[in-house]
């Protein structure tokens, strides 16, 4: 019996080693190889965008790559990301807010290798020369795509076509992730847009503290539903949401992932093609990525979707025109004049810009160009910091 | 159909096959027997991976164990995630043991994370260092037996179900942890940064090494505990029938309450050294759902902790190795790595009841025989 067993033990550990060695050959030295750190998997349109952007921009540019999906904000991710150091790897990029201390910790490990982190606030004050944080004005779609559900509130309730519907039916839903910045700056956004085709719109936010549960937000998504909400749109990463309105027959505007449902009006994403080409070119080129890198319209990393089945008529068009005043500059998506605070415009805000555990408000961030008073979001770091409560919106907590 | 044809239907019915439970089969069998499952479970899921991707079942092996064992780091994780699961293991034997289903395990290690992350929130950079991990080592030992030690207390003196009761605490103890990282994240992220202070220090310049002497220690003393003192056996004999306890004069109150005193402070030390050692912060999934995953490991390892070494072992091994599989294999989410994992485990405890049950088949020339005189042979 034992010399069975150890024969079988030694034919396992043959085999190992053949494997091993076979599994080791391949991948010189000259070329770049990328790693790519995903939160969850494909099941969620946040990362689903990423991994797609990635296999495009890698395979574009030539390049090696490999991912890694459902790596949660912990020490794991640090082990994975100083794993693809060892293994030879010359860039990863994790992909989620939680993840930023790990990376940044493997980053003053491995000075050598590139660590770039989406949505993170860190970079700019650590200064730590190989990791880097980027973000698109994700607020800029988020507006389009707010014009976009005004334009189909008005389709569904003016029918005197005066432009104008009544309050119940001006009530719309948000299903937002975490009661945080990046949240707040991205509803506010959608909202100014809807304010911008119907005056009278106010809109209710349930959270659901957590990035991704489908579960949670189609409930959620319901009980706006059921609470008079008209319209429905979500900062979270599930198609839970989109679910829930497809059962009531509610429009719902969408993010990073256009549903195909019947019910899908517009979707506003971020494309992160333009980013992965522009690191992976640094990466190639031997050059400095941005420590702080924002996408915007007119870099092609702002989007938004193809109008879906639900969009109203003259969508399109409507969009095209103020997408062309937001690339210019001559419409500003936080336009002092257009919403206010507790009954008041603001005319100063000090925002937590520069993170730290206390949440210092440290950077006036509301700025006068041309004769508009606006919050200039985005501009001072990447991650949004518009953390404001504006009027007509209100938190279910 | 008259009455006698009917009757000799009705006894020819015996089953096609039974169970029938097996002598002890020898050591040297019973690893012979694990060790095809194992393989042939591997060799199933690298079919099955390589059809899902341009892989080939030979690359599946090389990922597998280059996960595991690939390089230095690979290797320290992995025996840092066995003390780990080890360390839960342990900590749920003796309820286990005494058929007290602690089903609260991850309750208890998020509990006990807690109270260490909250001595480093509060104390840290105040108080010297050494001082911060003393009171994180009290306080979340505490916090541990204290989560452990309620529904025990419940049991013993109002009989109610243990497993209910460990299972809704874990859902307390994940709402304790979301509020007060809601407490203490100002921003609203609901993610709470490492902490700066309070680690434990690096033994021998490495960080993982402290974890893995102290849980596999621990393995040892539990070893010795419930197989040489008296302590231990009056949990055997309040797991086999309480009411034999009861009438050689054990406590069995008693028992129970200060078995799971010793069952939460064991998983307090696992979310001490979760906070401590490795993570330096909390979140709800702090636990890794390792109170769910140990149970596999105290059964496979029939309550033996010094061969639970060997199933945490292998869980973290077929873990580690099944991550490198999805990355190599270009997955892109977790689903197929899930569906491989269940099926080695499948495939393990199925053997393991063959280990102990034999199935027989009826006869075939029972049939003719068995129906003689109208009763079965």
């Amino acid at each position: 019996m034992f010399k069975k067993i150890a024969s079988l033990v030694l034919a396992l550990v043959m085999i190992l080693g053949a494997c091993l060695a076979l599994g080791s050959c391949g991948g010189g030295n000259d070329t770049v190889k990328a790693a790519l750190i995903c939160l969850h998997g494909d099941s969620s349109t946040y990362d689903k965008n990423f991994i797609d952007a990635f296999k495009t921009a890698c395979e574009k540019k030539g390049v090696e790559y490999t991912y890694i999906t459902d790596i949660d904000e912990k020490t794991i991710c640090y082990d994975k990301a100083a794993d693809f150091a060892d293994q030879g790897y010359d860039v990863v990029f994790a992909d989620s807010f939680g993840h930023e201390p790990f990376m940044l910790q493997a980053a003053k490990e491995f000075p050598n290798v590139q660590f770039c982190h989406a949505t993170g606030t860190m970079a700019h004050t650590e200064n730590v020369s190989n990791f880097q944080n980027s973000f698109a004005s994700i607020y800029q779609g988020r507006y389009l795509a707010g014009v976009a559900a005004g334009l189909k509130l008005l389709e569904l309730y003016d029918t005197d076509n005066d432009g104008a519907i009544a309050d119940e039916e001006a009530k719309i839903g948000y299903v937002g992730a975490w009661p945080y910045a990046e949240v707040v700056s991205g509803y506010t956004s959608f909202f100014l847009g809807v304010r911008s085709v119907v005056a009278n719109a106010t809109m209710e936010v349930r959270y659901t503290n957590s990035w991704y549960d489908e579960a949670a937000e189609k409930t959620t998504a319901l009980a706006l539903i059921d609470n008079g909400c008209k319209l429905i749109s979500q900062h979270a990463d599930s198609m839970g949401a989109p679910t829930a309105c497809e059962e009531r027959n509610i429009p719902n505007v969408a993010y990073n992932v256009a549903t195909g449902k019947n019910t899908f009006v517009i979707a506003s994403r971020i494309d992160w093609v333009p980013y992965f080409e522009y690191m992976l070119d640094c990466v190639i080129n031997g050059k400095d990525i941005d420590t702080d890198w924002t996408g915007t319209l007119a870099n092609g990393a702002v989007k938004i979707t193809a109008l879906g089945a639900a969009a109203a008529e003259g969508t399109q068009e409507k969009l095209d025109e103020i997408a062309a005043k937001l690339k210019d500059g001559s419409l500003k998506v936080f336009d002092c004049s257009k919403f206010t605070v507790k009954g008041d415009h603001l005319t100063e805000y000090m925002a937590d810009v520069d993170t730290d555990a206390g949440f210092t408000a440290d950077t006036n961030v509301i700025k006068t160009e041309n004769g508009v008073t606006f919050f200039d979001e985005s501009t001072f770091r990447s991650a949004p910091y518009f953390d404001i409560r504006i009027d007509g919106i209100t938190e279910v907590q | 159909m008259d009455n006698q044809q009917k009757k000799q239907a009705q006894v020819k019915k015996e089953p096609f096959f039974r169970l029938v439970k097996r002598d002890t089969l020898p050591v040297g069998k019973v690893i012979l027997i694990y060790a095809i499952a194992i393989v042939g479970s591997l060799l199933l899921s690298s079919i099955i991976c390589s059809a899902f991707s341009d892989k080939n079942p030979l690359q599946f092996f090389s990922s597998l164990f280059g996960g595991a064992f690939g390089s230095s780091r690979r290797i320290w994780l992995l025996l840092q995630d066995t003390a780990l699961l080890l360390g839960v293991a342990i900590a749920l034997v003796p309820a286990f043991k005494m058929k007290f289903w602690n089903l609260g395990g991850n309750g208890q290690i998020l509990v006990s994370c807690l109270a260490a992350v909250a001595c480093m929130y509060y104390l840290g950079g105040k108080i010297p260092d050494f001082l911060v991990i003393i009171l994180m080592t009290v306080t979340s030992i505490l916090a541990g037996a204290i989560w452990g030690v309620l529904p025990a207390i419940f049991k013993a003196l109002f009989n109610t179900n243990e497993s209910l009761f460990t299972l809704m605490l874990n859902y307390i103890a994940s709402g304790l942890v979301a509020m007060f990282i809601s407490i203490w994240v100002k921003s609203g992220s609901g993610v709470l940064y490492p902490l700066p202070n309070g680690h434990f220090p690096n033994l021998f310049g490495s960080k993982y090494l402290l974890t893995i002497i102290v849980f596999f220690a621990l393995a040892v003393l539990m070893f010795v505990y419930l197989k040489y003192t008296k302590q231990g056996y009056e949990i055997s004999v309040v797991g086999d029938s309480p009411n034999t306890a009861k009438y050689i004069g054990i406590d069995v109150k008693k028992v129970i309450i200060r078995t799971m005193i010793i069952s939460g402070a064991l998983c307090g030390v696992v979310g001490l050294f979760v906070a401590g050692s490795i993570e330096h912060t909390v979140s709800t999934a702090s636990a890794n759902n390792m109170g769910f995953t140990a149970i596999m490991a105290t059964w496979l390892a029939a309550f033996n902790p010094l061969i639970m070494m060997g199933t945490c072992g292998f869980i973290a091994f077929v873990d580690k190795g099944m991550m490198e599989v999805r990355s190599a294999f270009g997955f892109t989410n977790d689903s197929i790595a899930n569906i491989v994992i269940g099926l080695v485990y499948f495939c393990v405890i199925a053997c393991s009841f063959f280990i102990t049950y034999e199935v027989k088949f009826r006869k075939p020339e029972a049939r003719s025989t068995k129906t003689e005189g109208g009763k079965p042979l």
